[in-house]
């Protein structure tokens, strides 16, 4: 069976202790976290949990039953593509000498995304996006000089009915 | 602030909860963390057992759980007292027995610091509670409390720690009894669901070999009567795990005994050629599956389990139903009644005259030469106590013998670390259990080297007039694994000798119990019946065949039906 990578997120309780159950869990079952992403909603009594892991079908099913075993989870989902929306942001911190400042700036434009600071020999671009177009950008700018990045991990929320 | 009425302690909270929930014997063990709590304990009529290690108090109180169909109780204090529970929850946390462990713990301002005997439990045991909490408000005590219980004892049971900061135990607060129960994120499904029972019903007519596999899920359950009627209305022969001995009346002629590494010729021959087998609370423990691939590999494998993780871990299932194991079966049999299954007897009379074949073959021999052999031992037992003690067991070889020579006819006769496997279960278990049934007789069979493990608690037996019975198969080795040398490693024993051993029969008398000794089989009947009949605690040293090994047995990783038989 083959491994696909999967968009979790969860609802849990939002109390001390309760991310680490769920990391340990992963830990010690020899489940992988690729990112993690974690914040309130707008109940501050609970927490939506969100991470990207790979795995076959069989220990997708165990990852998600097992997330539902523990007492702090309420729901858990797999943020399938086809029914929800992915996204993530990255901060990065790009080399930008005079002869590159101009070829920056068209990359930034293209992508739509934004310059939140600048300096002498460098930018940092702020970029929200899908998976794909963040890889797109970042093997853009590659060639130019990446000198630090990042990256929220993935965050997701099902469409709503249209 | 004047102490009012309605303000009591964190320890009195405590002590109200612990009798709301009926609670009347408590495993602990004091420090510093806990004399609140101890101080105000001793003001109820809740028994205290104390014990000599805080490991034994959690065995003690899994032992009670399993004899008593309660929830067991520890009290220790924080640091050593709690690192020291460990072993004991993890165990139960494997066997899934409804305990519950109140640690103590530095007083709140003083958490994180690394001070005097502190330890984050919490974080020691996640991974090994069903659930755990630190208390951190006096206010939160009450309802944490009843959480914990009610964790430990619904769904899937298993050990629930609470872990209470001396000043939250030593603070006031107004109690008001708490409400019964309810967690938005905690709700197990009881019911099975309806169109799959009726799959099941259908699997059943089509079968030609169908087998039951019963596991611990049914005695936590209590549905032996429920598995017992269903068996015998379709005529399925029942296999069980270490964990379900007892699920079903062993010495039914439709009991096949126990699958799995050491189980018998004909559960594992039975399991390979069945062409339907329904698994009910079990888990697939790679000690019973063998190669996974090759398991139960003619059949459609129906899994029924509160815990749906259980289902599709380890092995591939054709109808999954999560559901309370008794329920289920009482469901299922209310649908039985509504089918006209045919002539049974005749539809099954060759798979159970094949089974009954195996049996024949794979019978379970041995011979009583000259040396005592281990098996006679607990045959013995067996035949003297009528099968009717309970039975709790160290781990080892020992523990493999007691599972195959002693029949259970009951649930919750057998109480056994099977998960976990963890030496120096037997003896605290064993006084947990006489304390729940004290008019039972409990014997702890034993091997020479788990029972040096905890055999401090002989004298929690002795000060509590509590007589149980350790019956120690004395090979003077670590049997179970100079077996694997002997049989995997050319015969080379590296450390499995256990030569040097005190002399049991004294160290039984130091400690107040009758101690006795046979080295013949001449001698094992009489030194049984007197070990028996003494209204005493005693222990049975028992010199046996040095190089006996268990078998059937199926290498790990192999295919069950390929037993080494001799
Ligand atoms: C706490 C613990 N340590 C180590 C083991 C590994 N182990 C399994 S069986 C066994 C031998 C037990 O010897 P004994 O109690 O004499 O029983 P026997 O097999 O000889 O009947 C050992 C060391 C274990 N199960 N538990
Ligand atoms: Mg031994």
């Amino acid at each position: 069976m083959t491994e696909e990578k999967h968009v979790v997120t969860m609802l849990v309780d939002n109390q001390p202790g309760v991310l680490a159950r769920v990391v340990g869990l992963f830990g010690g079952r020899g489940f992988n976290i690729e990112s993690l992403c974690v914040a309130e909603t707008t109940d501050p009594e609970i927490s939506r949990i969100t991470l990207v892991t790979r795995a076959d079908p069989l220990v997708l099913e165990q990852i998600m039953k097992q997330l539902r075993k523990l007492i702090n989870v309420i729901k858990v989902r797999d943020m399938d593509k086809s029914k929800a929306v992915q996204r993530e942001m990255a901060l990065i911190c790009v080399k930008a000498k005079p002869e590159h400042r101009a070829e920056v700036l068209r990359i930034v434009d293209i992508f739509r995304c934004k310059v939140v600071d600048t300096g002498i020999e460098h930018y940092i671009i702020e970029v929200t996006g899908d998976e794909g177009k963040l890889a797109a950008i970042i093997n853009l700018l590659k060639p130019i000089g990446i000198k630090k990045i990042a990256r929220t991990g993935i965050v997701a929320l099902f469409r709503e009915p249209k | 602030m004047k102490p009012n009425e309605n303000m009591l302690t964190g320890a009195q909270i405590l002590m109200t909860v612990l009798q709301e929930e009926g609670v009347d014997t408590i495993f602990g063990f004091p420090g510093g963390a806990v004399i609140d709590i101890y101080d105000e304990l001793a003001k109820t009529p809740i028994r205290h057992i104390l014990v000599r290690h805080e490991q034994g108090a959690v065995h003690a109180a899994d032992g009670y759980a399993r004899a008593s169909g309660k929830v067991g109780v520890c009290l220790v204090t924080s640091g050593p007292g709690a690192t020291n529970t460990v072993t004991g929850i993890a165990s139960a946390y494997m066997d899934s027995i409804p305990v519950v462990i109140i640690t103590g713990q530095v007083p709140t301002h003083l958490i994180g610091n690394d001070a005097f005997q502190e330890v984050d439990i919490v974080g020691i045991t996640r991974p090994c509670t069903k659930h755990n909490y630190l208390v951190k408000r006096i206010e939160d005590l009450g309802k944490i409390l009843k959480e914990a219980f009610y964790i430990a004892r619904s769904g899937r049971p298993g050990p629930v720690l609470v872990d209470i900061p001396k000043d939250v135990a030593k603070n006031r607060t107004a109690y008001t009894p708490i409400e019964p129960v309810r967690m938005k994120s905690y709700n197990p499904t009881y019911q099975p669901n309806k169109w799959q029972l009726e799959k099941v019903i259908a699997l059943i007519q089509e079968s030609r070999r169908p087998m039951i596999f019963a596991g611990g899920g049914v005695i936590l359950s209590k549905g032996s009567a429920e598995l017992t009627d269903f068996a015998r209305k379709t005529m399925m022969p029942v296999t069980t795990s270490l964990m379900g001995m007892g699920a079903f009346p062993g010495t039914d002629p439709l009991c096949l005994g126990m699958i799995g590494m050491h189980g018998t010729y004909r559960a594992n021959m039975a399991t390979g050629a069945c062409d339907l087998l329904i698994a009910i609370g079990v888990r697939f423990d790679d000690r019973v599956t063998g190669r996974t691939d090759a398991f139960a590999a003619q059949a459609k494998i129906v899994h029924i389990d509160i815990d749906p993780t259980s289902i599709r871990k380890n092995v591939l299932v054709s109808l999954p139903l999560v559901g309370d194991c008794r329920i289920t079966l009482s469901e299922l049999n209310r649908l039985i009644e509504t089918i006209d299954f045919g002539d049974l007897k005749k539809q099954r009379h060759d798979w159970l005259d094949q089974i009954d074949q195996w049996k024949q073959t794979g019978a379970m021999n041995y011979d009583q030469t000259t040396v005592i052999k281990p098996q006679y031992v607990v045959e013995t037992l067996y035949r003297i106590t009528q099968g009717q003690a309970i039975i709790t067991t160290e781990v080892g070889q020992n523990q493999m013998w007691a599972a195959q020579y002693y029949h259970f006819d009951f649930p919750d006769h057998f109480i056994t670390s099977g998960g976990l496997g963890v030496m120096g279960f037997g003896l605290p278990a064993a006084i947990g259990a006489q304390v729940a049934q004290p008019k039972k007789l409990v014997v702890d069979i034993a091997g020479d080297g788990s029972i040096q493990m905890n055999i401090q608690e002989m004298a929690t037996a002795i000060q509590y007039g509590l007589p149980v019975k350790v019956v120690i198969l004395n090979n003077r080795y670590l049997g179970m694994v100079r077996q694997w040398q002997e049989l995997f490693y050319n015969k080379r024993y590296a450390c499995t000798d256990m030569e040097y051993a005190p002399d049991f029969v004294k160290l039984a008398e130091a400690y107040g119990a009758l101690g006795l000794r046979a080295t013949r089989p001449d001698q094992v009947e009489s030194v049984l019946t007197q070990g028996l009949s003494s209204p005493q605690a005693a222990i049975m040293d028992f010199w046996v065949d040095r190089e006996e090994c268990v078998y059937p047995m199926v290498p790990a990783g192999a295919t069950l039906t390929e037993m080494l038989l001799v």
